[in-house]
């Protein structure tokens, strides 16, 4: 019934993560010269999500902020129909808040991204090794200088599948409903890790079987023919189908000052220097997870990532192997619905009701399938192990992530999950303490301390780590709107 | 156990004096969105029995939509609202309210159109007064002196754990009998007080009964009528619903960026929205009907923490205006407003639809309480068009969580109660 997605009109970083391509840049440019930054685009070779027969040896992604796409001429009644959050850009005063990006993190400071410091196009270069300097050269082509203003250039580093705290990275990552079968309608009981299109792509429905709101244009629009109709409404043109937002932060990690922080808590053993650490992230440092496996499978879980993702947390309700506040515990609680053991009709309608909660923390997290994140995330920054980190000699240089998501819509997903679990001090019920590795440790009105981590014992009180530093500092960010290869076109074509 | 109470003084503002009232109310704050406490005009901070406090200005942007129905725009006043939660009877706390910010008050009524240097403020004020048709307070019973000393309590006991380490490698009932004994130390000492609760007012114990007895009583009564009128009820519902227009366009940027300035200062937030009831006595009908009964559930069922299965709701209050016209809906509500939103959407849309869906250009519904707010970017702009710049907004205890009263009022408990089973016990332990 649902029209087949079209791959090659996608973007390629929605459907992978060019893992192969083992080297990558991401430069962010300033529009120069309009009619020359379209013909480059009209040139450019995009990279779609087609499944080719070997693997690609490069690929190209190109996205936008706004006033990126308001320099190429995308005119105003069409900009207006992007999400709020896009259109007034990630360093909106209230949104900073939201984000916990204050204090040394805050928007004044970063490198790019703050104030009068946004980019118009964000350009994603992928190679496999010793190949990024020919494709570049080759993707820049004859327009490229007069076209752009070269604000910066990302260089991001091969760290061997492992972020620079030395965890395995991109362990977890929703599967997308690429046939369009999943049903979204009524309460779902189950944690389930398939997710509906449209949370990551727009133009398709989404985990409340709508369509997010997206640019729709008037058939008589310049250019508007090189559109797609909308599934919704068939009379428009859709801009943002096969399209959506990206999420780029620039992390820095204080790689030294996070394990060197650890070894003084183990006391400088080795053994459990990594084991308070693999508390803090919630999964073992080769990505294992610290809980056991769900005897049944989670639907949207390759069998092949069953040993890394097939459990809930339903099998750890007191948080004694995996704490409450364990990173990943908050960026993706694995929960549905409604609490677990609402199976039957009563006590599902007990629950829906409100009644069936006994316990402190029963029924307090929101349902996880409204709030999921697509990373595409990428290293930057020399390799330090921990035994380096710990060890004196001086660390010259810089470690970190740029920190890339795809949503379909930034505030839902990931401002929600930024916000409201990663962030928050009050993040499960907790408090006095916000992420172990995310937190920006900045004082909370009311609350005297935020610094804490706690871990929940099977005897006694908690074990707590008291004043832990600021390990991660923001660097630079932006909303970008990544188009479909077809609104790519008609954005070259605009003027 | 002391209960909760409220107030909302209403007054039209006076014509064209708009502006500088909100300029009055702005000088209350430190910055715009965080009140100064202390603050020369109500030094909220002062009134020890409030929660929460709000001076909000009634001016409803979305008055033009009634022309949706064909019906012409209506004009109202402007309106001041000052509302008020707090512990223990109405007239005792306006009277110790007036009494100690009189001055600061009638700078504020000044502004108001029946207000005269000469006016009896106290007698003003309870003149102006407007009763919720529902109110919902998060633990009935639970009052500012019991959330100070609680919170107190906790923070002295995380820091004896803090600055003990040996409490970590101590069996479960040694760490207990440390910590009661700390507990009883420190009491002794004054550092800490748990104050017992008052009796419940013999008055209040004997309406509440009465209430909570008479509601099905009447319900029982009507119930032939009501089933009688089933059919016809459906009948007209389902005429409406499929007809009423839905008015939840994109909202003004301007308009959302005046909002979002006021909020996520602190872990909780204000939320004031106000729209008018759908022409027509049927709608004006079904929505007092239906808030009576929501008021029932709020005062005998979701007295205890959870509002059905919302538990970041503080206080909230939805309160008719204009002869049942208009409503006004105020809350205090733990998170920011994007995760409010979505306990809405996703917890508590059934009831949500009930109420709201009676309001001119709510999402459609479909049999009262189905869709409407499942539609979820629909819903959440009708949300913030019709919602308020809250000019003041005073929160007695910034950084606690209903959540983190709840804690401390269970860890508390826990002192009392030596014989817990293991379980019992380590589930009290890991509370801290």
């Amino acid at each position: 019934m649902s029209v087949p997605v079209d791959f090659n009109d996608i973007q390629g970083l929605v459907r992978f993560g060019h893992g192969k391509l083992t080297e990558a840049s991401f430069w962010l440019l300033n529009v120069r010269d309009p009619s020359a930054a379209r013909s480059w685009l009209a040139s450019a070779p995009v990279s779609s999500a087609i499944e080719l027969d070997g693997p690609p040896k490069t690929a190209l992604q190109v996205a936008f902020t706004r006033d990126g796409l308001q320099s190429l001429g995308v005119p105003d009644e069409v900009l207006t129909g992007f999400s709020d959050e896009f259109l007034s850009g990630m360093t909106e005063e209230s949104r900073s808040r939201r984000l916990g990006d204050a204090g040394v993190s805050a928007p004044e400071y970063w490198r790019w991204g703050g104030p009068g410091k946004v980019p118009h196009v964000l350009v994603m270069l992928y190679a496999q090794t010793g190949q990024l300097t020919d494709w570049t050269q080759n993707v820049k082509g004859p327009h490229w200088n007069s076209a752009f203003q070269v604000l910066d250039c990302l260089l991001t580093s091969n760290l061997q599948n492992v972020e620079p705290f030395g965890f395995a990275d991109g362990v977890s990552q929703p599967t997308l409903d690429w046939e369009r079968q999943r049903s979204v309608h009524g309460d779902q009981l189950a944690y389930s890790n398939l997710v509906a299109l449209g949370e990551f792509l727009l133009g398709y429905p989404n985990e409340y079987g709508k369509y997010t709101d997206r640019p729709l244009l008037d058939p008589v629009q310049p250019s508007s023919a090189l559109l797609p109709f909308a599934e919704d409404f068939t009379h428009k043109r859709d801009l943002g189908r096969n399209g959506t937002y990206l999420v780029l932060r620039q992390l820095q990690q204080d790689v030294r000052g996070f394990w060197r922080f650890l070894d003084k808590q183990a006391n400088s053993d080795p053994e459990a220097r990594q084991n308070l650490a693999e508390r803090m992230v919630g999964r073992r440092i080769n990505g294992d997870p610290l809980l056991p496996l769900n005897p049944q499978p989670i639907a949207g879980i390759d069998p092949s990532d069953a040993a890394q993702n097939q459990f809930t947390y339903d099998s750890d309700a007191a948080a004694t192997r995996c704490a409450f506040g364990a990173h990943i515990r908050r960026a993706n609680p694995r929960n549905a619905d409604l609490p677990s053991g609402s199976s039957d009709l009563i006590a599902k309608l007990l629950h829906t009701l409100g009644f069936g909660s006994k316990k402190f923390r029963d029924d307090i997290i929101a349902s996880t399938r409204f709030h999921r994140l697509l990373r595409r995330g990428r290293e930057y920054g020399p390799g330090l192990s921990p035994q380096q980190a710990v060890a004196d000699g001086s660390d010259t240089g810089e470690h970190g992530i740029y920190f890339i998501c795809l949503a379909a819509n930034i505030s839902r997903q990931f401002e929600f999950v930024q916000n409201a679990w990663v962030m928050s001090t009050k993040f499960n019920a907790m408090t006095e303490e916000s992420d172990p590795l995310l937190g920006n440790r900045q004082p909370v009105l009311g609350c005297p301390i935020v610094d804490t981590f706690s871990m929940p014992q099977e005897m006694g009180v908690c074990r707590r780590i008291p004043e832990m530093p600021q390990f991660i500092t923001m660097r630079g960010g932006a909303y970008f709107f990544l188009p479909s290869l077809r609104a790519l076109r008609y954005l070259a074509a605009l003027g | 156990m002391t209960p909760q109470s409220n107030f909302m003084v209403l007054a039209s503002v006076a014509a064209g004096r708009t502006d500088d009232l909100r300029r009055l109310l702005a000088s209350m704050n430190r910055r715009p969105g965080v009140v100064d406490p202390q603050n020369p005009l109500v030094p909220f901070a002062q009134l020890p029995r409030l929660h929460f406090a709000r001076i909000v200005v009634l001016e409803d942007r979305t008055l033009n939509d009634i022309t949706a129905y064909k019906l012409p725009r209506v004009s109202y006043p402007t309106y001041l609202a000052f509302l008020g939660d707090f512990d223990g009877s109405f007239d005792s706390f306006l009277a110790s309210m007036v009494n100690r910010t009189e001055e600061g008050l009638r700078r504020i009524f000044s502004y108001c159109e029946d207000f005269t240097p000469t006016t009896n403020l106290l007698a003003w004020m309870k003149s102006h007064n407007v009763r919720p048709a529902t109110i919902y307070v998060n633990w009935i019973g639970r009052t500012t002196q019991q959330v100070r000393e609680e919170e107190a309590l906790r923070q002295a006991m995380e820091k004896f754990i803090r600055d003990a380490p040996s409490l970590r490698i101590m069996p479960s009932r040694q760490i207990y009998d440390k910590l009661t004994k700390f507990v009883k130390e420190e009491q002794r000492a004054g550092r800490i007080t748990l104050t017992p609760p008052e009796p419940t007012p013999l008055g209040w114990r004997v309406l509440n009964f009465l209430h909570l007895a008479g509601v099905p009583l009447i319900l029982l009564a009507l119930s032939p009528f009501l089933l009688l009128y089933l059919p016809f009820f459906l009948f007209q519902l389902r005429r409406r619903e499929t007809s009423d227009p839905e008015i939840a366009p994109r909202i003004d940027p301007g308009h959302a960026r005046q909002l979002a300035d006021l909020e996520d200062h602190d872990i909780a937030n204000q939320f004031s929205a106000m729209g008018s009831v759908k022409p027509g006595l049927f709608r004006r009908w079904i929505l007092a009907f239906f808030l009576w009964v929501v008021n029932y559930t709020t005062r005998h069922i979701y007295n205890r923490g959870r509002l059905a299965r919302v538990t970041t709701i503080h206080f909230a209050r939805w309160v008719f205006l204009d002869g049942k016209k208009r409503l006004l809906f105020a809350s205090n509500y733990d998170g920011s407003l994007e995760s409010y939103m979505d306990d809405f959407i996703n917890k508590v849309a059934l009831g949500l639809n009930l109420v709201f869906s009676n309001g001119i250009g709510y999402p459609t519904t479909n049999w009262l309480i189905l869709d409407g707010a499942k539609d979820e970017q629909k819903f959440k702009y009708y949300i913030r068009r019709h919602e308020l710049a809250t000019e003041v907004w005073y929160n007695a205890f910034p950084g606690v969580s209903n959540l983190d009263m709840k804690r401390n009022m269970l860890i508390r408990q826990g002192l009392d109660h030596p014989y817990m089973t293991d379980s019992e016990l380590q589930e009290w332990l890991q509370l801290l």
